[in-house]
């Protein structure tokens, strides 16, 4: 037991001014008073109060806020996505479905027929987005996962998606 | 017939116009809106009446049906009978009590006089004093608001037995020692003032505390007795069970104490009759303690300070003037001391059950002991 460092604390040792407790309820009493007047003055500006009403007052998000995934638009307003499997590949919820389809462009390969996003799966990692090899598939629509009532209005599909979305600067099958 | 109707006047205007309502106000005021605003929050406010959300209130009767509407269960093993009966038990004692409150003075039928050579004291000339203003005119005022105050605990004890609940159980064994062991120093702080204005009725106490120390300084209950001021208050806020003493209903432990198996209108009966506890005790120390329904220098016949005398507007309009000042004063103290009480409230945390014990058994009881022995040292010397 020798070589445990003991650390000794002091104890915080009351006055009798404090343990004789009256001055130091006052003391707080006046702290919750002086919050009390301030919430109550007629200027609202002058209030200290943190409350954000939301539905009235919306949230301004972050222009990072990872929100409801939307999918790029090529020039012609076609779907970007190649249909390469790469964010369904790297998704650790598991949530993208994707069934990819020939396109009638020989000089797109692929496209995907179906792709579905179970937002309520999905954990909001990003994990996708940066795995898109080309600007596809983005978080960045700045709106929050709406709330359910059917687990079906979770699925969001593709033309859901891509209602989202917009062009992307980046030049597809340009080079690099 | 007037015998008759003048008292029921009196309670529904008491009971009715001013308890009730400030109980149940004070529900949504005094608990979530006061809590709101010390804690910079905004407090409930989406009830609304035709979209305005009057500082809430709507809440309090959106409260209320759905209190009503809620299934009102009786647990499996309770005794139903006493189940029953408990809240109202722990109810009425809060309203009874009202009974020997004086709002104001006796109304004089002739005209008033106030004797500054003798303390300022108001006689009624020409007239008899008739009570308008308070329920009952009793004699024994204050040992009556003691026993029905004291009464209110059986409520909780039985409510915490009959429900078939450890929690229920403990709740209410813990009101039963708590109302105990603070009703002793409570009563045993009022010892100095009692001998102090040497009556039990409350609205003598109130007329004595016209009484004025050269010719300035009002000899309220607070001037003369400030540290029986500070235990009553105390004690007073323990009485009912607020915070910082709500052990009996102490959350994270008891769940809800002796409240913990009642739903619907029993449980809100059981919030109620606290609130109404709580304006009670104001209006005691009110009464006791902070001059009643005295206005400092206001007097029924006149504005008296400094020796100097005026009766502004006329005699008989004074008269009025003054009836009605002095409501007004009763009722702002007890607004004042239910506001400090829910200060209170959200600024102390909640004791230890063994440090409210040992703050009224160790500390309370001796200082209100002690209060009482330089009391009576300093009156015999005088
Ligand atoms: S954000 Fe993460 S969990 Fe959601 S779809 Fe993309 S990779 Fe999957
Ligand atoms: S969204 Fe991007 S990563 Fe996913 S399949 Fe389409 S191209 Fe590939």
């Amino acid at each position: 037991m020798a070589n445990v460092n003991v650390k000794k604390v002091d104890r915080i040792t009351q006055t009798l001014w404090e343990k004789s407790y009256i001055p130091e309820i006052v003391r707080g009493l006046s702290v919750t008073s002086r919050h009390f007047f301030r919430n109550l003055r007629p200027n609202k500006a002058k209030r200290t109060t943190f409350t954000r009403e939301y539905p009235e007052v919306q949230t301004v998000y972050p222009e990072r806020y990872r929100g409801l995934h939307r999918l790029m638009l090529r020039d012609d307003g076609q779907v970007r996505c190649v249909a390469c499997m790469c964010c369904s590949t790297i998704c650790p919820a598991d949530c993208i479905h994707i069934e990819a389809g020939e396109h009638d462009d020989p000089t797109i390969e692929k496209y995907p027929s179906i792709f579905v996003i179970d937002e309520l799966r999905c954990i909001v990692c990003g994990l996708c987005v940066e795995a898109c090899p080309c600007d596809a598939i983005r978080m960045d629509s700045g709106k929050h996962i709406p709330p359910y009532g059917e687990r079906d209005e979770a699925f969001f599909d593709r033309d859901l998606l891509m209602q989202l979305g917009g062009l992307s600067q980046a030049k597809q099958g340009g080079r690099r | 017939m007037a015998e008759v109707l003048i008292p029921i006047i009196k309670i529904s205007v008491i009971v009715f116009g001013f308890v009730m309502a400030v109980a149940s106000l004070m529900t949504l005021l005094g608990d979530r809106k006061q809590s709101a605003k010390i804690q910079n929050r905004i407090g409930p406010n989406q009830a609304k009446f035709f979209g305005f959300s009057l500082m809430g209130i709507p809440h309090f009767i959106a409260d209320g049906i759905k209190m009503i509407l809620k299934e009102n269960i009786t647990p499996a093993g309770s005794n139903k009978f006493l189940h029953t009966i408990a809240p109202g038990l722990v109810f009425m004692p809060a309203l009874i009590g009202w009974a020997v409150v004086p709002f104001m003075d006796f109304y004089c039928t002739g005209t008033v006089q106030t004797l500054p050579d003798q303390n300022y004291t108001e006689i009624c000339v020409g007239g008899e004093w008739k009570n308008y203003f308070s329920i009952m005119h009793m004699n024994s005022g204050l040992l009556f608001a003691f026993a029905i105050a004291a009464i209110s605990v059986y409520g909780a004890a039985i409510a915490g037995w009959a429900s078939n609940s450890k929690f229920s159980l403990l709740g209410g064994l813990r009101s039963s020692a708590q109302m105990i062991s603070y009703e002793v120093s409570m009563a045993l702080s009022l010892g100095g003032v009692l001998m102090i204005y040497g009556t039990l009725n409350l609205n003598e106490m109130v007329r004595m505390q016209g009484n004025m120390f050269g010719d300035w300084l009002p000899m309220w209950g607070i001037v003369v007795q400030p540290l029986a001021f500070f235990l009553f208050f105390l004690a007073g806020l323990a009485e009912t069970k607020r915070a910082p003493f709500d052990l009996p209903e102490d959350e994270p432990v008891i769940v809800a104490g002796y409240i913990t198996e009642y739903s619907s209108m029993k449980f809100a009966m059981m919030q109620l009759a606290e609130y109404a506890a709580t304006v009670f005790i104001a209006a005691l120390i009110a009464v006791i303690f902070l001059g009643g329904w005295q206005m400092p220098y206001v007097y029924a016949d006149g504005i008296h300070f400094l020796g100097n005398h005026w009766t502004p507007f006329g005699e008989e309009a004074w008269y009025w003037i003054s009836i009605f000042l002095r409501i007004g004063a009763m009722v702002f103290k007890i607004l004042f001391l239910v506001w400090l009480q829910f200060m209170m409230r959200w600024t102390l945390p909640r004791f230890r059950y063994d440090q409210v014990m040992t703050l009224g058994w160790k500390i309370l009881l001796p200082l209100s002991i002690a209060n009482l022995f330089v009391t009576a040292f300093i009156l015999m010397i005088l």
